[in-house]
């Protein structure tokens, strides 16, 4: 198969992580305000729980090739962008080899509690595949959370299916409720045998995902809702969606920012269609914050990602390397027990740390944007020259809150990349743009002195302590050295 | 009288279960269509199905060799601003 790719094979590195993190209200978790009953269901699923995410992982399988519209932000030819695809490298999965994949990660990495199906396509015009891998899960992992995730054109009539495989999340991408928005993003959809175009497909899209939604919280299934945001197309119509899917019962919303370059040789990244930047897509998750429970920490995983989000480990699991896995699950299902309730305990303890102190800060101190190096657990334990993606925090004198992860070129990766360095270095400097400190386990001195021109301050102190405390601890040392005084708010912006 | 499918298919199956006449074979390097099975979905359907349902503009032809979905005719995206972007790629 030649595939058309535009430019070079440099596409498939693109959403290499997992979900990215940011969600969340003042040092709360997002499911903090969530009913008892919800809570209990999300509290160990790492994409629905800011917390969480930090300690358990999920996975994807790609079982689900086909796909029933088109998107235009999705390009067929090897991945998509925005919305969990594997690019042309990885391998498409039997249910056969899915079901066989799901446990050796499970027995491999205990943390895993959750499985879903996120394409390469859509799950639901996939529906045979996509339910004899639920249908033999279920009966064999029942440990796993199953999920699904889809554009809801044929949501409505796999609804009974869903609930009899005990599927308890699935999450629907609503990128808007007009139709005219609609057909601005969706080109086309194939339904009831025919490719219907315009804003007829739209309409009819639109439908199904309400009606979808609807059917779904009667039966008591949790839905969250994922939208790409779209710059100039459907930013500012996000905040109708928003009221409009938390009105009918989803419980989060999941905002994502457009990722868009001309060599996906998606129609958007052609034709010159640019993705947010972080506050445009930050504003935006506020502006809805109000309306509804909000998801910061997405990292758009591919749809065969594996470990946690922000990492992916699918290299360890690929299908000659569990061909001689010799799995015993029942075993295993004994030691993830243990794993998960010694998160558990370790969950309980930061939150009763949490709930102790206050900030300790005079109430008009102004907020301050911290960036984070972390591969995981919940502590400050990546090299500043090793991190891929930074976490970044708000602190205020109301506490520390998760606002969303940044990505950045691993511009230090061991070898010989010279010729590199410089300008990946720049290029993580820009990502870091508002941010005025970042907290790592180490940094080179070379990093070190190009932050501080930039205005960034590097700190090493805080390695392998919890990121909130840090960051609080920091926001405490910047407004005892007056730092943070009120005159300072307009050098500082 | 049948249609059939190109190297620039993708293999992303969304063919094979749509076809009345089970004429999609999946195969290496790509999917192909049976000649003694394909009706081009007469009698069955208004409009060919794999046709129909196929993301790759280029990928189907008809029995004169003829795209059935022509370039620009899926994505939107104009074949000459396609063209230049590739180039403007290629020279980076």
């Amino acid at each position: 198969m030649e595939l058309m790719v535009l430019g070079q094979n440099d596409v498939e590195e693109k959403p290499a992580g997992g979900c990215s993190a940011g969600s969340c209200g003042s040092t709360d978790d997002q499911v903090d305000s969530l009913p008892e009953h919800i809570r209990e269901k999300v509290h160990n699923h790492p994409c629905y729980s800011e917390k969480a995410h930090h300690y358990f992982a999920r996975m994807h399988v790609a079982v689900a090739p086909a796909c029933n519209i088109q998107c235009h932000y999705c390009n067929r030819k090897y991945d998509c962008a925005n919305e969990s695809r594997p690019g042309v490298v990885s391998e498409l999965l039997t249910p056969e080899q899915a079901v066989k994949k799901t446990m050796a990660v499970a027995a491999n990495i205990p943390q895993m509690t959750v499985l879903g199906i996120a394409g390469p396509g859509d799950p639901l015009a996939n529906p045979e595949r996509t339910f004899q891998t639920f249908r033999e899960l279920s009966e064999k992992a029942p440990d796993i959370k199953l999920c699904v995730s889809t554009n809801g054109l044929a949501l409505p009539d796999a609804v009974e299916e869903l609930a009899q495989h005990n599927i308890d999340h699935v999450t629907i991408t609503i990128n808007c409720v007009d139709p005219k928005v609609g057909a601005k993003i969706y080109p086309w959809i194939y339904w009831n045998n025919r490719r219907i175009k315009g804003v007829k497909a739209a309409k009819i899209l639109i439908e199904q995902q309400q009606k979808g939604l609807e059917m779904l919280v009667e039966r008591g299934i949790l839905v969250k809702v994922n939208s790409v945001l779209i710059p100039g197309v459907n930013d500012e119509h996000l905040k109708e969606v928003s009221r409009i899917v938390k009105g009918k019962g989803a419980f989060l919303h999941n905002v994502m920012p457009l990722i868009s370059e001309p060599e996906h040789g998606t129609f958007y990244g052609v034709m010159g269609q640019r993705g947010p930047s972080p506050d445009e897509l930050s504003d935006l998750q506020d502006a809805c914050a109000g309306d509804m429970n909000m998801m910061r920490h997405c990292r758009q995983c591919r749809a065969d990602a594996v470990g946690l989000l922000g990492e992916d480990r699918g290299e360890e699991f690929t299908m000659d390397k569990i061909e001689d896995m010799d799995i015993d699950y029942a075993e295993a299902m004994v030691k993830r027990a243990a794993v998960h309730e010694s998160i558990a305990r370790a969950l309980a303890e930061e939150e009763a740390r949490e709930s102790g102190g206050g900030m300790q800060v005079d109430a008009g101190t102004r907020p301050v944007l911290m960036a984070v190096a972390t591969s995981g657990s919940g502590v400050i334990n990546q090299h500043f020259g090793h991190a891929r993606e930074f976490l970044v925090y708000e602190a205020s004198p109301s506490g520390v809150r998760f606002i969303g992860h940044r990505k950045a070129d691993q511009y230090c990766i061991g070898d010989d990349t010279c010729g590199e360095k410089e300008s990946a270095l720049t290029t993580t400097i820009r990502a870091l743009q508002g941010c005025e400190t970042v907290l790592c386990s180490k940094i080179g001195f070379e990093p070190w002195d190009e932050l501080e021109k930039a205005g960034i301050q590097p700190n090493g102190e805080h390695a392998m302590e919890p990121i909130e405390e840090a960051v609080a601890a920091v926001y405490r040392e910047m407004a005892e050295s007056g730092k943070l005084d009120a005159t300072d708010i307009a050098a500082a912006a | 009288m049948s249609l059939s499918i190109i190297e620039s298919c993708v293999n992303c199956w969304a063919c094979l279960p749509v076809c009345p006449s089970q004429a999609i074979v999946e195969a290496q390097p790509h999917f192909l269509i049976d000649a003694k099975k394909c009706t081009e979905c007469e009698g069955d359907f208004a409009l060919p199905q794999c046709a129909s349902i196929c993301p790759i503009e280029g990928a189907i032809l008809d029995q004169f060799g003829q795209a059935l979905n022509p370039p620009g005719s899926l994505t939107g995206i104009p074949p000459e601003r396609l063209a230049e972007a590739m180039a403007e790629i290629q020279a980076r």
